[in-house]
């Protein structure tokens, strides 16, 4: 089926080769200062890397060794930090890479006159600008977006989405837009081009790719300001710690004041680097992850915006429902049997080549047994379906038999003087109010009976209703069916509410109306006739396969044209969010530890009888400082997998959400660190380095 | 804890939740000028004054004019403190002649009373003409505390209106937060008080004959009335015996009962409450005490009336009402057992029926332990200030929870107006974290909590701890800084920690153990207390414009509920993660050391 464009392994070998370089190529200032707590952690490995320098020339604060491994281990950490990012830039990048190469130089073939078997001229297709029209043959590539005039053909599009299966391009209705890249497989086309050379879809994806790093979210705005805000806390609490150690040692008589190498080392470990080294990463991977669903989100922003939609527009049709309607019941008229019906409704459809006319025969094949009959054999003439008589069927043998709508076969059946049974009527409206499309057969005069014709809710599509309910998110159908039928379905498929006999007009009166109320409206689309209302939509997801319209309209284009892929996108962007609050949590929790671990350090030489608060018992001062600032810079690697894939989103609702994420990263993040900082201080006394 | 200790504190806390509830009510009603009695009675007051100071009351404002309305106002009020301190020699109802206040301690005392910090570096019965202390002191007392509960109103319409520039008028809110609430009040305590024996009186100073002669050792003072100190620098002390004694008396109770509702606290005498004038019985210190946290805590309430959701005000009472019981349980214990010292001299310090055991030291016998430690830690934990024992003389880790208290940013009830809006700010925060575990842009009351507001609120927290550090950081460092404290050692690390953590979280009580009436402590302490007033209300009122000019997210399933024991704990987490992070290090030094001497850890 799909073919991911992209490995999805989180170590791919290469990506780390390269992130290895960039670590160290993203250790320039301008580069550094983009993230403000990383940038104090540069700062401060700058600060000790001198004060190594001055204690090799014999005036060290402290032996030079344990500034050198201070010093070391900070400048891993801001390496760290830079290795995350560049590991979810790399991933980007492949994906940008791939999708580069579609974009190849293609020749074009300029029609003089917008018509297929004018003239045409063989020009580069990065010279054709908005208005231009081509000729594409089999064969050919897309030279640039556009939308097909005329002509019909195959258009393999694996290229922008991964799937192999190619797909139908006509002039007209919905699935008109033809993306540059992608290449023509069978018949023509005569395209109109529709973006001027830079801004096409494939140019602005890969713009997208490779700019995600650059522009912030909303929310990772705020989260940067609160944690510049606790780094500034910090770095009062440790900055006013030298004039309260000199005073202390001034006051008490004993001991030395603290040192700026120990000062540097306990203000990294407060300062919420964790949680700061892996900020950018965690954003990037969003959108990486986003992309590996096939999705393409035109901005983070957009990406940040999908975890919070509380309500989502789905059209009925290709999304609830299959595309089609089925046929799933006979209901015969008194005097009728169901086998005679089944066998009318089975002669009437089987020329019918519709989907509904192919289900009519299924199902009386199903339930009685029908083998398909040979037309030809039966000498039966086909009525085929006309906007006229909007009625279809057979003629064999004297028998005229008809199916259609319930109004037309009325009067036809009237029309030859007999009279359209009241029974028939009640059956009629049964069927309606189910949700399902009536089909009445006809004999003659005679009415056989309906054929009852349903929409088929797919598969499954309850439970992803629900589970949208559970995170939260109100789900609306809107479909073109009146009221009662769509009422119907509507119960069927579990959404939480309907708009029936949607217009463009009162679809987006419908998603104003929410965002008045200050809910975040999140929809589907790919008709160009969906296109104001998703261009109105805070979340506008268009389909690959919908209309150039369309795509313009939304800020994310699926490529799978898969309706339900909205909820995989709603958790992508809630998973993002989350990922970024519990790493927070985690990196505040984790200073109580380091606390306990430095604090006696730091002091006891003044105050020995601080050395109560060693609880985890480290070796010596030197190893407990050393043992902190190790388990810092570690714990930025150890949480890069997670920051890439996101933390689990299960929809249980806020609270139960908040409680688990607060148990695992909230008191996790007090206790983990106790444990890791005394295991690097066993492991640095066993290897004799403390 | 002794039973009958237990039965106090329960007594306590009890009476002020069932009073909350009433309070609250009823204050929700003045705010939103609903009829409730008082403010129909003397409407009419309420219009002459806004026709006679041009004050038109339907006139909304911008967050920017009810800023700028508040600091001129707050400035004006600073400056006639200042003018009747300095000119009080020459201006009437001068009893004992009392001289001009010194410049430096002058604007020390005006932006003290100004900030409704309330800090005492003078000595009020040897400093204050009668004068000063009404119309200079007693005003400001009224007034700051009006000014904190009108930025809290402004914030809370923040959460209430939706798309819309304005949040009220400041000149409505200060006014009927005075008129209707804080006057009302103060009038029914000081008559309670008076009863109880608080003197009230324009006389001057009663000079008593003494029954027997007692002489003690008192600093010994140069003809400046300087204490004169050693080439060491400490107070050198000398022997004085007298016969008589002078007994300070005054227009005390209209002050004391609106130093203790407003979280003021500076007291009408030096010793404040500690004096039998000031407090003399344990019913006035109950009601005293009952009305330090009475407004801040029926606030609460107030604030889920006004925004709809009463549940919203409970669970911020409920996360101030923990911590602050789960506190009383550290201090209460911490001084009933005494100190282990005078144990191993074969001292008995337990409770007795002659005796209350533990450390009174610094403490009244009127009062004991218990209520001394009581109102220790909720003088601290409301931004009051006013003492009925001396903190300095309690035991380290005694001592230790009031100035942490204070260190949390005043937030465990707090200041009135202030405490609650501090405490919502805590909210945004508790908030944004949650939101974000929970995959939402976080929302509080139905407001996006951005960029704006966390930049905003990341001030209000930064502020005091900036205060607060860098003061004590930069008094150690200089001797004119290290020169006025009395005890060496971690102890007197403490002293100059407390100062500037009351100060820069306008708390406004005193550790002690330091001789702050100095120019040093006056200008760096007057500092702390202005810019960590003033840099807190205008972001206060920056979000409430910011999010009065929002629109209201509906709630949904997908919310995160506010007035759950989950958000409760979250609160309170935030408060206290935030305040230990910040001050474990300083604290480490001080009182936490100290009693790890004191337990016998060397």
């Amino acid at each position: 089926m799909t073919t991911k464009p992209v490995s999805t392994s989180l170590f791919d070998p290469e990506i780390l080769q390269q992130a290895a370089i960039d670590a160290f190529l993203k250790l320039t200032p301008q580069q550094q200062w983009k993230n403000p707590v990383m940038f104090v952690v540069y700062l401060g490995s700058i600060l000790t890397t001198i004060l190594w320098f001055q204690a090799l020339g014999g005036q060290g604060e402290e032996p030079s060794g344990f500034i050198l491994a201070v010093t070391i281990w900070l400048w891993f950490t801001v390496l760290f930090a830079n290795f995350a990012e560049a590991v979810a830039e790399g991933r980007s990048k492949a994906q940008a890479a791939f999708l580069r190469s579609a974009k190849r130089e293609i020749s074009a073939k300029k029609l003089d006159e917008p018509r297929y078997g004018s003239n045409y001229s063989k020009v580069s297709g990065s010279t054709l600008r908005k208005g231009d029209v081509v000729l594409i043959e089999a064969g050919d590539f897309v030279p640039g977006d556009g939308e097909v005039i005329e002509g019909v053909a195959s258009v393999d599009e694996s290229a922008i989405t991964g799937e192999s299966a190619p797909v139908i391009r006509e002039s007209g209705g919905d699935f008109s837009s033809v993306t540059g890249g992608t290449r023509v497989l069978s018949d023509w086309l005569v395209v109109r081009i529709s973006a001027n050379p830079g801004e096409s879809f494939l140019d602005r994806m890969i713009s997208m790719v490779e700019s995600a790093k650059r522009q912030k979210t909303p929310n990772e705005i705020a989260l940067t300001i609160l944690l510049v805000a606790l780094t500034l806390v910090f770095l009062f609490a440790t900055v006013t710690l030298l004039p309260f150690s000199l005073y202390s040692v001034e006051t008490s008589g004993a001991g030395h004041p603290i040192t700026v190498t120990v000062l540097v080392a306990l203000l990294v470990c407060l300062i919420p680097t964790t949680i700061g080294g892996l900020l950018s990463a965690i954003g990037v991977a969003g959108i990486g992850r986003m992309m590996q669903k096939n999705v393409i989100a035109t901005s983070g922003r957009a990406v940040e915006a999908a975890g919070d939609v509380d309500v989502l527009l789905l059209d009925k049709t290709g999304t609830i429902t299959l595309g089609n309607r089925q046929a799933s019941a006979l209901i015969p008229v008194k005097g009728v049997s169901e086998k005679d019906l089944a066998d009318a409704a089975q002669l009437a459809s089987l020329a019918d080549e519709t989907p509904e006319g192919r289900s009519i025969v299924v199902l009386a094949k199903q339930k009685f047994g029908f083998r398909e009959r040979d037309v030809h054999s039966l000498g039966a003439t086909f009525v085929h379906f006309s906007a006229q008589t909007r009625m279809s069927g057979v003629n064999l043998e004297g028998r005229q038999i008809r199916k259609g709508a319930a109004d037309a076969i009325r009067s036809y059946i009237e029309d030859q003087g007999s009279h359209f049974p009241n029974e028939l009527k009640t059956m009629v409206d049964d069927v309606a109010r189910r949700g399902s499309t009536p089909l009445v057969v006809a004999d003659g005069s005679r009415a056989l009976g309906v054929i009852e014709l349903k929409d088929i809710v797919k598969g499954g599509i309850k439970e992803r209703f629900a589970e949208l309910r559970q995170m939260g998110i109100k789900t609306i159908m809107i479909t073109g069916d009146n009221r009662l039928t769509a009422a119907a379905i509507a119960a069927e498929a579990g959404v939480d509410d309907f708009l029936a006999e949607a217009t463009p007009e009162a679809k987006l009166k419908l998603i104003r109306q929410h965002q008045t109320d200050g809910r975040l409206v999140a929809m589907t689309g790919d008709g160009t006739n969906d296109a104001p209302a998703l261009a109105q939509a805070d979340v506008a997801v268009a389909m690959n396969s919908g209309t150039q319209a369309a795509k313009e309209a939304g800020n994310m284009v699926d490529l799978d044209s898969n309706p339900t892929k909205l909820i995989e996108i709603v958790e992508t962007g809630k998973q993002m969010l989350m990922t970024r609050g519990a790493l927070t949590t985690f990196s505040i929790a984790n200073d109580v530890a380091k606390y306990f671990a430095i604090i006696p350090a730091a002091f006891a030489t003044t105050y020995p009888a601080l050395n109560v608060l060693n609880v985890m018992g480290l070796a010596t001062p030197a190893s407990a400082i050393l043992s902190a600032v190790i388990f810092n810079a570690l714990i930025i690697i150890a949480l890069i997998p997670l920051a890439l894939k996101g933390i689990r989103y299960s929809p249980v609702g806020a609270e139960k959400l908040l409680q688990n994420n607060l148990l695992i990263y909230g008191v996790g993040g007090l206790i983990v660190p106790f444990i890791g900082i005394k295991a690097i201080d066993l492991l640095l006394v066993a290897m004799k380095l403390a | 804890m002794t039973s009958q200790g237990f039965m106090q504190i329960a007594l306590y806390v009890i009476t002020l939740l069932l009073l909350a509830k009433p309070l609250g009510i009823y204050m929700a009603r003045v705010y939103q000028d609903e009829p409730v009695g008082l403010n129909r009675w003397f409407a009419w007051v309420e219009k002459i004054l806004y026709r006679f100071s041009g004050v038109k009351p339907e006139q909304e404002m911008r967050w920017t004019q009810y800023a700028i309305a508040m600091l001129v106002f707050n400035l004006l009020g600073l400056l006639a403190v200042y003018a009747l301190q300095r000119f009080q020699d020459i201006l009437p109802l001068n009893p004992q002649a009392l001289p001009a206040v010194s410049p430096d301690s002058s604007f020390n005392t005006a932006v003290s009373f100004a900030t409704n910090t309330n800090w005492q570096g003078y000595s009020g019965e040897a400093t204050m003409s009668y004068l000063t202390q009404m119309l200079g002191l007693t005003v400001q007392n009224f007034v700051s505390a009006a000014s904190g509960m009108a930025v809290l109103v402004a914030l809370i319409r923040g959460f209430i209106r939706r798309n819309t520039e304005t949040i009220g008028n400041f000149w409505v809110d200060m006014t009927r937060s005075t008129l209707y609430i804080l006057m009302p009040l103060s009038l029914i305590l000081a008559l309670v008080l008076v009863g109880q024996g608080v003197v009230q009186t324009f006389k001057p100073y009663q000079t008593v004959n003494l029954q027997q002669a007692v002489s003690y050792q008192a600093p010994k003072l140069d003809a400046d009335g300087k204490i004169v100190t050693d080439a060491e620098g400490k107070p050198v002390t000398e022997t004085v015996e007298t016969n008589e004694q002078t007994l300070a008396l005054g227009p005390a109770a209209s002050q004391i009962a609106i130093k203790q509702l407003g979280t003021n606290g500076g007291g009408f005498f030096n010793v404040n409450s500690a004096h039998p004038f000031e407090n003399p019985t344990p019913l006035s210190n109950f009601l005293e005490m009952l009305a330090i946290l009475l407004i801040p805590a029926a606030l609460c309430y107030t604030f889920g009336v006004m925004i709809g959701d009463t549940r919203q005000g409970w669970a911020i009472l409920a996360a101030m009402t923990l911590v602050f019981v789960a506190l009383i349980a550290v201090t209460v214990p911490a001084e009933q057992s005494g100190n282990p010292s005078l144990s191993a001299l074969g001292v008995d310090q337990a409770a007795a029926a002659q005796q209350p055991g533990g450390n009174m030291e610094g403490k009244e016998a009127r009062f004991g332990v218990v209520n001394s430690a009581l109102w220790a830690v909720a003088t601290t934990a409301a931004s009051n200030g006013s003492v009925n024992s001396m903190h300095d003389s309690f035991t380290p880790i005694g001592g230790m929870v009031p100035m942490w208290l204070i260190q949390l940013g005043e937030v465990i009830y707090g200041g009135v107006g202030s405490g609650l809006y501090g405490m919502i700010v805590y909210a945004l925060i508790a908030v944004f974290i949650a939101g974000l575990m929970i995959g939402r842009t976080p929302e509080y009351l139905g407001k996006k909590v951005e960029a704006f507001e966390v930049k905003m609120s990341a001030i209000v927290i930064l502020i005091p701890p900036l205060m607060v550090l860098a003061g004590t950081a930069i008094a150690l460092m200089m001797d004119a800084g290290k020169a006025s404290i009395f005890n060496p050692g971690a102890h007197g690390f403490s002293e100059v920690l407390y100062a500037f953590s009351s100060a820069g979280n306008n708390n406004g009580s005193a550790f002690g153990g330091i001789s702050a009436n100095v120019p040093f402590y006056n200008f760096m302490l007057g500092m702390a207390m202005l810019f960590s007033r003033y840099w807190l209300m205008i972001p206060v009122l920056a979000i409430a414009g910011s999010l009065a000019a929002k629109k209201t997210v509906p709630v949904g399933p997908g919310t995160l509920s506010t007035h759950t024991p989950l958000f409760v704990m979250l609160l309170i987490g935030t408060v206290l993660m935030v305040g230990a992070l910040t001050f474990v290090p300083a604290l480490a030094l001080g009182p936490v050391v100290e009693h790890l001497q004191m337990i016998g850890h060397k």
